[in-house]
């Protein structure tokens, strides 16, 4: 029943190039002086209605990566450019979703996303603000648990709460880094199809750190593959053909499922926990 | 543990960088202000100091873990005990034993081992029910007033509670700016720390002398000594709070594109409060323990000078119920600032 979807649309480059990373390196310096590289010679463009995720083995960079691109931590070489603008520092325009969650501890749920929506949307109205902070709670399930504090509720409960939070400042792009990471399994995949229903209904760019194949297949339309670091580059950016609304059942059915799969265990050339 | 804490810290690397070696360099200034500062605890009350490092093990333990958490605060010194019997024998908690009849145990063996010396060991001592007969009038009648300088133990109370309020009052108001401050900026803090670093480990008392020089007047003096007393520990706490408020906390202000100013306000502000609070709990402590020394010297109206007034006529049994009288104000003090943490952090005080 799946079929590929249509290359994407050329006739825009800038609808294609939403982010362009060209180039980048980064290394740190070691305290006896010689460099450490992290990165090299990355390349890679999203488009602005993309969902791309990028794998790699621990250690390999992909979370500095993202770093870069949220604009906590600046590239020794190389650009990044949003809309054409460079990217020099963190923006309302790129929203992150920790993988710890980095709820605050002293606010309740819905003042944690409150906060974000006043710093962010700072013209809005009182009633705006809170019809915004509704709509999020909402969105993600979590109107009971509003003014709960962050260490009452489960982790899946906190990750919510983070997702609800980036996206109530209505930013361009979404940056999660192993968002699922810290979840359990039955939570994990219940929250990846939740995040997945919002994304179908208003899309927007997300760029997703993560170490869990099947998550990457299910979710994104590209996956982007790291080699293992130091000095780690983009191995392979496989595009996954499933239309979306992706059903997990249906496409675990299918035979491009496992092709994807055993791919990117060649390329890995090691069994990839999953 | 600091070393947890630190590498907390660096986990955002990059970033903040400045700030981040001044928050080291706090956390290890510290351990080192606050090991010495029990080891003089220690040597001032005639205690052997063995194994000062599992003491500090235990003044991290609270720090971190029970910062938020004001039921076991209350607990502060016999939770690690506690935790440590537990792990050699799980008991189920049986509430009726736990929460009488094994304290009620403790208290039997001190009133026991009072009596012994009491009939053994001293002459002035008087046994416990001697003394219980003695101190009937104080008891019964706490607010008295029976002509100039004859006050119920009540209004003693309340005068050394004003002088300690006062002080310790004052000393937050500078002190937690302060604080702020050095855990903020490394140039003040490189400013500041030789003064505390050499003020920090003079016995309040000492600057009594210089007090009375300074006010020619006893009580504005003691005020003064509180006021000194409960400086060091909330600026130390404080400043250690502030530098080592979580990278993750920043990283979303910066996310956020704050402002600097809505950053402290918003951010650093309320993720330091629990080491605030527990400077501020330290300082509380140690100046109700000062306060009893300072009135003994200046004389005057107050719980310490009655100690010593009584101690001149001979009078043990108003010394013991003095001690006591202190050491529940003392808890008193303790819990309250605790519930004031729990109002003030807005948090709800999970179940031990």
């Amino acid at each position: 029943m799946v079929k590929p979807i249509q290359s994407l649309d050329q006739s825009s480059i800038d609808r294609a190039e939403f982010l362009k990373i060209e180039n980048l390196r980064k290394a740190y310096r070691r305290p006896e002086g010689s460099e450490f590289v992290v990165l090299d010679g990355i390349d890679l463009a999203i488009a602005e209605n993309e969902f791309i995720s990028v794998i790699g083995h621990s250690g390999c960079g992909k979370s500095t990566l993202l770093k870069i691109v949220a604009g906590l931590e600046k590239a020794t070489s190389g650009t990044v450019q949003i809309e054409g603008r460079e990217i020099r520092k963190p923006g309302a325009d790129r929203m992150m979703v920790f993988q710890q969650y980095s709820l605050l501890p002293w606010l309740t749920v819905r003042e944690n996303i409150r906060l974000a929506v006043d710093e962010v949307l700072k013209d809005a109205s009182v009633q705006q603000k809170k019809r915004i902070v509704n709509e999020h709670l909402n969105m993600v399930n979590l109107i009971p648990a509003a003014d709960k504090y962050p260490d009452e509720i489960s982790g899946g409960m906190k990750q919510r709460v983070g997702i609800a939070r980036a996206l109530a400042t209505r930013p361009k792009m979404l940056l999660m880094d192993e968002p699922f990471g810290a979840l359990d399994a039955l939570t994990r995949g219940m929250l990846q199809e939740q995040v997945l229903r919002i994304w179908e209904s208003q899309r927007q760019a997300v760029m997703m750190i993560t170490h869990d194949v099947d998550e990457a297949i299910f979710m994104s339309d590209r996956i982007v593959l790291m080699t293992n670091g130091p000095a780690a580059r983009i191995g392979e950016i496989m595009t996954i053909p499933f239309k979306h609304p992706r059903d997990r059942h249906q496409l675990r059915e299918t035979s491009e499922y496992y092709e994807l799969r055993k791919l990117r265990a060649e390329f890995s050339g090691a069994t990839f926990r999953s | 543990m600091f070393e947890r804490l630190k590498r907390r810290n660096h986990f955002g690397g990059e970033p903040f960088r400045d700030r981040n070696e001044s928050g080291e360099y706090l956390s290890t200034l510290a351990r080192q202000l606050t090991s010495s500062a029990l080891e003089e605890d220690c040597k001032s009350q005639h205690f052997e100091c063995p194994g000062l490092d599992s003491l500090f093990g235990w003044y991290e333990f609270d720090l971190r873990l029970n910062s938020w958490d004001t039921k076991r605060m209350v607990q502060l010194n016999i939770a690690p005990i506690a935790a440590a019997q537990a792990t050699w024998k799980r008991v189920s908690p049986v509430l009726v034993r736990d929460t009488i009849l094994l304290p009620l145990l403790g208290l039997a063996g001190i009133l026991l081992l009072w009596w012994f010396v009491a009939t053994f060991g001293s002459q002035l001592l008087p046994t416990p029910i001697e003394a219980l007969q003695a101190n009937l009038d104080y008891i019964l009648h706490p607010f008295y007033r029976r002509g100039p300088g004859d006050f119920g133990l009540g209004w003693l109370l309340l005068a050394s509670l004003r002088r300690v309020l006062i002080g310790f009052g004052l000393g937050a108001f500078v002190a937690i700016p302060l604080g702020f401050l050095i855990g903020m900026s490394r140039q003040a803090m490189l400013a500041l720390n030789p003064i505390i670093q050499i003020f920090r480990p003079v016995s309040p008392l000492a600057w009594l002398p210089i007090a009375l020089s300074i006010f020619n007047l006893a009580d504005p003096s003691a005020i003064f000594v509180i006021f000194i007393t409960s400086l060091w520990p909330t600026i130390i706490n404080t400043a250690l709070g502030v530098s080592s408020v979580s990278q993750d906390y920043l990283d979303v202000a910066r996310v956020l594109e704050m402002p600097r100013w809505r950053r402290i306000t918003k951010i650093i502000w309320p993720a330091s409060l629990p080491y605030i609070f527990t400077g501020l709990r330290i300082s509380l402590g140690i100046a109700w323990l000062v306060i009893v020394a300072v009135e003994m010297l200046t004389g005057g109206v107050g719980i310490g000078f009655f100690v010593w007034d009584e101690w001149s006529r001979l009078n043990l049994s108003s010394v013991m119920l003095a001690v006591l009288v202190i050491g529940v104000t003392g808890l008193v003090l303790d819990f309250a600032i605790g519930q004031i943490q729990r109002l003030v952090t807005r948090r709800p005080v999970k179940s031990v």
